[in-house]
């Protein structure tokens, strides 16, 4: 279980966040999606146990983050850059963790071996980092964050800069840790990531979290389905169903296609980013909900 | 505490480890060429302290290797930091700031006695007489200790790659020039000897040479020794700490 409870940090003059909360239940995957300096990495680090924040609480399977240093413990990260020790083996790198979370010799080589073998590296424990591709350290990087079998696991960017079909291995390694009871809370600039892995998803703007909902519910806010102008001329409108959309595609001039509306299409709305056209046919309105959403944008 | 500390120390010993033969050459280049240069060509002539220069020169050398090599700590601590992010890894994980510095201190003076015993074996390999008790490595490991939690302190401080290097060369080097490497600090002028009194290069630097001439060493060069190294191994705790605020 993960907790935050009114986070609030500043930088100098920054307010970075303005007062965060939100929870994580055991098996849950929570997908925190917001533009550059919204203050994502910000959160990572405080519920990391790597900043502290200017007031609020940080909790992990119960216990505070802030005032009780062990219940790192009960934390695993995956951080957004390699930070491995690229001179050293993969097996040395995840002895390295346990070590550093206490763990004895025994438990150190068991769980070395069982998490190298559930993320495909068994073969690859004595090579050198810097030897393997950058999908592979990515695959290190989440063994080693659950050697210690954290209650909590923290993925900032776990797939950033990595090809189309390693991204879907990793995925599919994320939705098995799901599985096994882990906390996941994900950081990602892959809308369509957070769409096809997340249990629920935030939006976060400059330090505030506007909406968490299941992607579902944040999509049909703003209309289940989309009529995007192709041209790129104006912007996408969002229905209710699928009917109206065509029936508004169909009075445009041409270039209109309908399409499901996406969680990308959802966030870009939350984010003022995308705005609605106004329905230039009788009857043909888009979704009232998403006008509310789309706040007045034009 | 001590865990985590070992847990620290395990993994600079690794990278030592793997990087040895770089390192001991690295350790062997300077030294040796002082040896040449300094030790040999003025050594034969000139006679310090009752000694011969490169029989004075050896204790210096050590003095300012092992702070050289303690010191590095600096540098790597900042690649971990600012290009591997090594560093979060450390401060997201139980161990706190107080074993983090011992790991990485008792690493800076690690190398700080591989470096001095390197200089040692360059020594004998020159037939240059002197004595390395357990007074000239207590000398060495002190001196060490304190350039060690210096470089963890200045890690924390600065920044940038480049600001560390600033440091070393405002702070570090003259140090090494002026430290009763070379030369003895009684010569000098009262006003230069005081200045250069307070480095604490000077009183290691000092002690070993004592040590190593089997000549009794004054309890106070222990004491500052001791004390400025215990005081930076704390400011080091806390600029540690502070890094997460």
């Amino acid at each position: 279980m993960i907790a935050a409870s009114d986070l609030r940090k500043s930088y100098k003059d920054h307010l970075a966040l303005k007062g965060v909360s939100f929870s994580v239940a055991p098996g849950e995957l929570y997908a925190y999606l917001g533009p550059n300096g919204a203050g994502k990495t910000t959160t990572i680090r405080i519920m990391t146990g790597l900043t502290r924040p200017d007031s609020g609480l940080a909790l992990v399977a119960g216990r505070d983050l802030l005032r009780d240093p062990k219940a790192k413990a009960c934390v695993g990260m995956v951080a957004q850059t390699i930070n491995l020790d690229m001179e050293l083996s993969v097996a040395e790198n995840c002895d390295i963790h346990g070590r550093l979370f206490g763990l004895s010799r025994q438990r150190r080589r068991e769980k070395t071996a069982e998490w190298l073998a559930r993320v495909g590296l068994t073969d690859r424990a004595a090579s050198p980092v810097k030897t393997l591709s950058g999908g592979l350290r990515r695959r290190v990087m989440i063994a080693r964050a659950l050697l210690h079998e954290p209650a909590a696991l923290f993925l900032d960017e776990p797939t950033v800069g990595l090809d189309a079909d390693i991204r879907r291995q990793i995925w599919a390694l994320i939705k098995d840790l799901q599985s096994s009871g882990v906390a996941i809370f994900l950081t990602t600039h892959y809308i369509e990531e957070a769409e096809a892995l997340a249990d629920r998803v935030a939006f976060l703007k400059d330090g505030l979290i506007t909406a968490t909902d299941t992607p579902k519910n944040l999509i049909d806010v703003i209309g289940a389905w989309a009529a995007v102008d192709l041209t790129g001329k104006s912007p996408a409108a969002f229905f209710k169903d699928r009917e109206s959309a065509m029936a508004h595609a169909a009075c445009q001039a041409g270039g209109v296609t309908v399409r499901r509306t996406s969680l990308e299409d959802a966030y870009l709305q939350a984010m003022g980013g995308g705005a609605l056209e106004t329905a230039a046919c009788v009857g043909d309105k888009p979704n009232g909900s998403a006008e509310k959403t789309a706040g007045g944008a034009t | 505490m001590i865990q985590g500390a070992l847990a620290v120390y395990y993994r600079e010993m690794l990278l030592m480890r793997r990087r040895s033969l770089r390192l001991l050459a690295g350790m062997a280049v300077s030294p040796l060429l002082y040896f040449v240069t300094f030790g040999q060509a003025v050594g034969h002539s000139a006679q310090l302290d009752g000694v011969s220069y490169a029989a004075f020169l050896l204790p210096g050398l050590v003095a300012m290797s092992s702070m050289m090599q303690a010191y590095s700590m600096a540098s790597e601590i900042n690649i971990a930091r600012f290009y591997f992010r090594i560093f979060d890894e450390f401060m997201a994980s139980p161990v706190g700031p107080a074993a983090y510095v011992l790991g990485e201190v008792l690493a800076g003076v690690t190398r700080g006695l591989v470096a001095s015993a390197v200089i040692v074996a360059i020594g004998m390999a020159f037939g240059i007489g002197f004595q390395a008790g357990a007074l000239f490595w207590l000398g060495a490991g002190l001196n060490a200790f304190f350039f060690a939690s210096l470089a963890v302190a200045m890690a924390m401080i600065v920044r940038t790659h480049q600001d560390q290097a600033i440091l070393t060369n405002f702070i570090i080097t003259p140090m090494a020039f002026l430290g009763g490497t070379f030369f003895p600090v009684e010569k000098l002028p009262g006003w230069a000897a005081a200045v250069i009194g307070l480095l604490p290069l000077t009183h290691a630097s000092r002690a070993i040479r004592l040590a190593s001439q089997e000549r009794p060493v004054p309890d106070g060069e222990w004491g500052l020794l001791v004390v400025a190294g215990f005081l930076c191994f704390m400011l080091a705790i806390y600029l540690t700490r502070r890094v997460q605020d």
